[in-house]
């Protein structure tokens, strides 16, 4: 590369905001600290929550499905596997959310985002150092959910094999592959949160606009996945194959809504990033 | 703030961006709720056939003729017909579907049911059959339909249960049938109703549940809803309550077997009279069997024996099953679309003449699990390259424990062991998962060890058996379950195998063993699960002995189970894995050809773009800014800053200062005019910016950093080498003391403003942008921020400040920039600015006098100031000539005091509109 004669001494475009130095500021942001750490206390609420738990019979009304809630104390897979359930509807989405649209409005709340910008950091880089760094936590997230998860029921109720009512029992070994094939798909259909966040949050200087919006978008597509009538449209929904993870826990596994449901949130979250850095690079900052 | 604020201002771009949206969505929706236009006709017909075993008995059959819209000459028929208890309209679904196809298509509702004459006579060869004989004859006459002889329509029969009997039946009967598709139907009504599992001649058990369905379901009398329903029978027709629309000798027959469960030689006659297996032999027609494994009434054996009997005469016959039937109903949407697929390619070959023969392999599905999304069944198909029958290709041996058992057989067999749920239909999941509960003292139990790997098992099970039974006889249920790790039993599909043992001795030694042939079943027994043979002495869906008895059983320690390893037929939805990777390769690809053309229009960007402005702080030249709603910001501005001046930019508020220096940071795009920064002209992050320093429109600081924290996560954004940044003196611009280290969202507004500029001159830049520098800051603050900065514009550095107060500028600055309304009103160096100006303020006693005093003089112009003050442009008219004559004239002079250009220029500007023009 050439060298630089157009900048400051030392300047290079490539340079500017290292993935690093964003990650440290966002560590600093109590919401990040809150966000992450409510990941691992979650599953202990959890654990307690199950020792408060008298056998008291529930009637079942979950079907097949209803029965992750009665499996969850038969071994550590089974206990990290419920809580994944559990937070997927809406926990994981606020998480994301917030990871990924608060990101570039918080700045542009503070007034520090015209700074950076005057530094200069490229918009994109900007825009894709903001964007990795928030996937990155949000990975964390979940990551540790499952981990702490996985810990925490395996030191209580003991490595046994995932249990499922869809099909026969799963060897721990190939069980805890299967349950790191259902964060993973969590992580896959988060993407779509997370470009609807980023998108929001670049769009508006409000965090909780961005933060709020993309989990409104998420409920409202959830809803209206639940009418029936709408027929082939609801496929289009993002939300639509948000529940394929369970394929996973079939023997031998249903791979094929997974496979649409990536297609979908990747679609999606491609659309989103795409409008999001097309109008970031092309925007006035009036922040 | 409110949200109504925050929408966007409705431009011409937005307006046609929304409508072109609101066009794209509402054509998207509208195609697709659009209903297509059918691609056929159809046409209802009452038509009339000879039946009845003289062929004299006229009986009406309410029909419907679908003919394909775009056809050109004579099309292929096919005949649809409908289950037990259903209408023409019932197949309404599958005819539109095969005239979709290019079909003329005729259903009709059979005798006995609906709005057709006659009565229900259960297939009879003199009566239903003699009625589509009847239809053949009339769509050989149609004229829209192709015939292989006069008289002889080219046609294909397709139907289910009811049907798909008639459709064997009618192709054994009647040579002029092309090719015959039944489905889920019967080869012999009387293994159908009176099963029997065991290898002996016994007369089975009754199958009570189904046949009180099947008979109920046609013989009820209409309710009164019906009679006045589209499907009301005809008028004349006579409802016997007991009867219903059966004819006299079925009900008979009915009545006969479900009283005793024994039935008489007569009865036996008419239900082999009403089966295929009497003419099955003579169907010459090439026949697609399709059979559901779910399905207690019309198990998989009955297709069985129809598919042996055909091929044994050389017919062409091809097999297929599917999980569903009259327990599972039509099946997850794989299978449908598979037998969809087998029903069509077999017609257009056979029928129509299209396509290649369809190959003689076997497909058949296994349940997977449930799907997450609408939790019903998956499967997954496989084939094999021939139909292997029930005893599979292969099989496999488990080894059964269990002592002989006694079990008692309750009065009435009563209580009951539930194990199917005859008629619900489509209960698939309850049934997979097994509503069978086996009650205590009533069965026995034999069970393999867990087995060490998957068995495929395809076929029916086979179990030696021996029973001894004190009355002679015993009528047995036995049943294969497959046991998880966990015990729990799941019976597949439901179904049971009833045996009834006749002869039998009083104790075990002497009893002989029978071979027990179990239903047909597709399933996995995976590792490590157990195969558990129950032998029970009830079952709801049967009939069992009225008297109490106890019998004796004990199973063989052999069981065989039948298998197929078949080819997993290619699941269409794996399309989608390809489109995932052809998504994520395209994504990668477009990623780095972005990547590659955004470097490269990095480094022109290196260039200077205007050389002769290379040494030169700042050019602005005809920089214009109009925002989208067509506010016009700055109209026309163009000023330079050199190197070691400090220039100020002064103007009202909103007289477009903010907005300059906004471009100039790159944060807005100017609608014309350019900025060069040491020649580089500015555009969205130029790296020339990092030559300059700014502080634009206040400070903005991460409020849970400390101040120290927010300089060092600022320049760690820079990228820059740490020893470039000389915290030190910046933080000793800032003055901040030891609140450095709080955090920033504690500072007051001064001490974030003072941090801000010493952000802004980390590095030491060589061009700073300070916008309103001295907000917020107190006196001796802002007398150092002016040595500060005075200090800072040497060494080649140049400062740039904007503000709206004059003194600052004039004490600060080498050079001013006035501007006001988006337009520069005076420019250049300070001292020559506020040099003596041609007017003077003179606050007088008498302001009319003073103003006739002074137009005698000859000025230039004389203005009001105030109640007692004239400003006066001179003229070349010294000072001291005006006092004169102004206090000659009697007027009394208070203040005379000399304007200065800057002072001139800017009250100018805002004493004709202080209120500016908006926010700029």
């Amino acid at each position: 590369m050439s060298v630089d004669v157009s900048g400051a001494t030392g300047y290079r475009p490539s340079r500017t905001l290292p993935i690093w130095a964003e990650v440290r500021r966002q560590a600093s942001r109590r919401r990040t600290q809150i966000g992450l750490g409510f990941m691992a206390v979650l599953p202990l609420i959890i654990l307690i929550a199950f020792e408060f738990d008298s056998g008291g019979g529930d009637d079942d009304n979950g079907g097949a499905f209803g029965s992750l809630v009665d499996l969850a104390t038969s071994g550590g897979l089974n206990f990290a596997l419920f809580c994944l359930a559990v937070s997927a509807g809406f926990l994981l989405v606020v998480v994301v959310a917030l990871f990924c649209g608060d990101t570039v409005a918080s700045e542009a709340s503070w007034g520090s985002l015209r700074y950076l910008l005057a530094v200069p950091v490229p918009r994109a880089r900007l825009l894709a150092v903001k964007l990795i760094v928030a996937l990155a936590y949000s990975a964390v997230a979940l990551a540790v959910l499952t981990g702490v998860g996985l810990l925490a029921g395996t030191l209580r109720y003991g490595w046994h094999p995932l249990g499922s009512t869809i099909a026969a029992e799963i060897a721990p070994g190939a069980g805890l592959l299967r349950l790191l094939g259902i964060a993973g798909y969590l992580a896959v259909t988060m993407l779509v949160v997370a470009g609807l966040a980023f998108l929001l949050g670049v769009m508006t200087d409000a965090p909780l606009g961005a933060v709020g919006g993309a989990v409104m978008i998420w409920i409202l597509s959830s809803i209206l996945d639940q009418i029936t009538a709408l027929g082939a449209i609801r496929n289009a929904l993002p939300t639509h194959y948000s529940d394929a993870w369970m394929g996973l826990l079939s023997t031998p596994v249903q791979v094929d809504d997974l496979v649409k449901g990536a297609i979908s949130a990747i679609v999606y979250a491609t659309i989103c990033w795409g409008v999001a850095f097309w109008r970031f690079t092309r925007k006035d900052v009036t922040s | 703030m409110s949200w109504t604020s925050r929408l966007p201002r409705p431009t011409r771009r937005r307006v046609i961006a929304a409508s072109a949206v609101v066009v794209l969505l509402a054509g998207l929706v509208g195609w697709s709720a659009w209903p297509e236009r059918a691609g056929w006709t159809s046409q209802d017909k009452m038509i009339t056939v000879l039946s009845g075993p003289e062929r004299n008995e006229s009986v009406t059959l309410d029909a419907r003729l679908y003919l394909p819209r775009d056809r050109d000459g004579k099309v292929p028929a096919v005949l649809l017909a409908h289950g037990f208890g259903g209408t023409k309209e019932s197949m309404s679904d599958d005819a539109e579907s095969l005239a979709g196809r290019g079909y003329a298509v005729l259903t009709y509702t059979a005798e006995g049911f609906g709005r057709s004459g006659g009565q229900i006579h259960l297939n009879s060869p003199d009566y239903e059959i003699r009625d589509a004989q009847g239809l053949l004859d009339w769509l050989a006459a149609r004229p829209e339909i192709e015939t292989d002889a006069a008289g002889d329509p080219r046609v294909g029969v397709v139907g289910g249960s009811y049907g798909g009997a008639l459709a064997l039946m009618l192709a054994g009967q009647d040579p002029r049938v092309d090719a015959i598709v039944p489905s889920i139907t019967w080869n012999d009504l009387t293994n159908v109703f009176l099963p029997q599992s065991a290898d002996t001649s016994a007369t089975g058990v009754f199958k009570k549940g189904w046949a009180g369905v099947f008979f109920g379901n046609g013989g009820a009398v209409p309710s009164a809803e019906t009679l006045r329903g589209p499907s009301a029978p005809p008028a004349g027709v006579t409802i016997d309550p007991a009867c219903g629309r059966f004819a006299a000798d079925v009900c008979r027959a009915y009545l006969d077997v479900a009283t005793s469960g024994d039935p008489d030689q007569s009865t036996l006659d008419l239900l082999r009279r009403s089966s295929p297996a009497a003419t099955v032999g003579q169907i010459k027609a090439p026949t697609l069997l399709i059979q559901g494994a779910v399905d207690t009434l019309f198990p998989l054996s009955e297709a069985d024996a129809n598919a042996r009997s055909i091929a044994a005469t050389g017919t062409t016959v091809r097999v297929a099953w599917f999980t569903g039937g009259h327990d599972g109903g039509v099946g997850p949407q794989t299978d449908q679309d598979r037998v969809k697929f087998l029903t069509a390619q077999w017609l257009d070959h056979y029928v129509k003449g299209e396509g290649e023969a369809p190959s003689d392999s076997f497909t058949y599905s296994r349940v997977a699990g449930f799907s997450a999304l609408d939790r019903g069944l998956v499967t997954n198909g496989y084939s094999d390259d021939a139909y292997p029958g029930l005893g599979g290709t292969g099989s496999t041996t488990v080894t059964l424990q269990g002592p002989a058992q006694p079990i008692a057989n309750p009065p009435n067999g009563n209580p009951g062991t539930l194990s199917s749920l005859p008629g619900t239909g489509g209960r698939l999941s309850e049934l997979l998962s097994g509503v069978a509960a086996d009650i205590p003292g009533q069965h026995a139990t034999f069970e393999s060890e867990p087995v060490t790997k998957a068995i495929d098992v395809v076929g029916s099970p086979t179990v030696q058996l021996r029973a001894a039974s004190p009355t002679g006889e015993a009528t047995l249920f036995v049943k294969l379950y497959d046991v998880d790790q966990s015990g729990a039993e799941t019976l597949s599909a439901g179904l049971v195998a009833p045996v009834r043992l006749t002869g039998l001795p009083a104790s075990l030694e002497e009893s002989e063993v029978r071979t027990v042939r179990l239903p047909a079943i597709v399933r996995q027994i995976d590792a490590g699960h157990t195969v558990r043979v129950v032998v029970a002495t009830t079952d709801q869906a049967f009939l069992s002995p009225v008297e109490p008895a106890t019998y004796t059983v004990q199973a063989g320690a052999q069981m065989t189970l039948p298998t197929v390893v078949g080819e997993p037929i290619a699941n269409p939805q794996t399309i989608w894995r390809y489109v995932l990777g052809a998504l994520i390769v395209v994504l990668a690809v477009g990623l780095a050809v972005l990547l590659l053309v955004r470097r490269r229009r990095l480094r022109r960007q290196h260039t200077p773009t205007d050389p002769e402005h290379a040494g030169t702080p700042l050019v602005v030249k005809g920089l214009r800014k109009a925002y989208g709603d067509g506010f016009v910001a700055v109209e026309e501005i163009s000023f330079t800053v050199q190197r070691g001046q400090v220039v100020g930019l002064l103007g009202p508020n909103g007289a477009g200062k903010t907005t300059t220096l906004r471009v100039l940071m790159g944060l807005t795009m100017p609608t014309a005019g350019e900025a060069l920064v040491f020649g580089h002209k500015l555009v969205p992050g130029s790296p020339v910016l990092s030559r300059v320093g700014a502080l634009v429109e206040g400070p903005g600081f991460l409020p849970h950093l400390t101040g120290l924290e927010n300089l060092r996560a600022y320049w760690k954004a820079t990228g820059r080498p740490w020893e470039d940044a000389r915290f030190d003196e910046a933080l000793e611009i800032a003055g901040l003391g030891d609140s450095v280290h709080r955090r920033t969202k504690k500072y007051s507004h001064g001490m974030r403003q003072r941090l801000a500029i010493a952000q802004a001159m980390l590095g030491l830049p060589e061009l700073l942008v300070l916008d309103e520098p001295t907000d917020g800051l107190d006196p001796p603050q802002i007398a150092e921020m002016r040595r500060v900065l005075k200090r800072y514009a040497t060494d080649g550095r140049a400062v740039l400040v904007s503000s709206h107060l004059l003194a600052e500028v004039e004490q600060t600055c080498t050079h001013a920039v006035v501007v006001n309304k988006g337009r520069i009103v005076a420019s250049g160096p300070v001292e020559e600015i506020v040099g003596e100006s041609p007017s003077v303020q003179i606050e007088v006693s008498d302001v009319p006098a003073a103003e006739r005093v002074l137009g005698e003089l000859g000025v230039r112009s004389v203005l009001p100031d105030g109640p007692s003050g004239l400003i006066v442009d001179m003229n070349g008219t010294p000072r001291s000539e005006v006092v004169a004559s102004l206090v000659r004239a009697g007027v009394a002079v208070d203040r005379v005091v000399p304007r200065r250009r800057l002072e001139d220029a800017f009250l100018a500007l805002v004493g004709e509109n202080s209120r500016g023009s908006g926010d700029r």
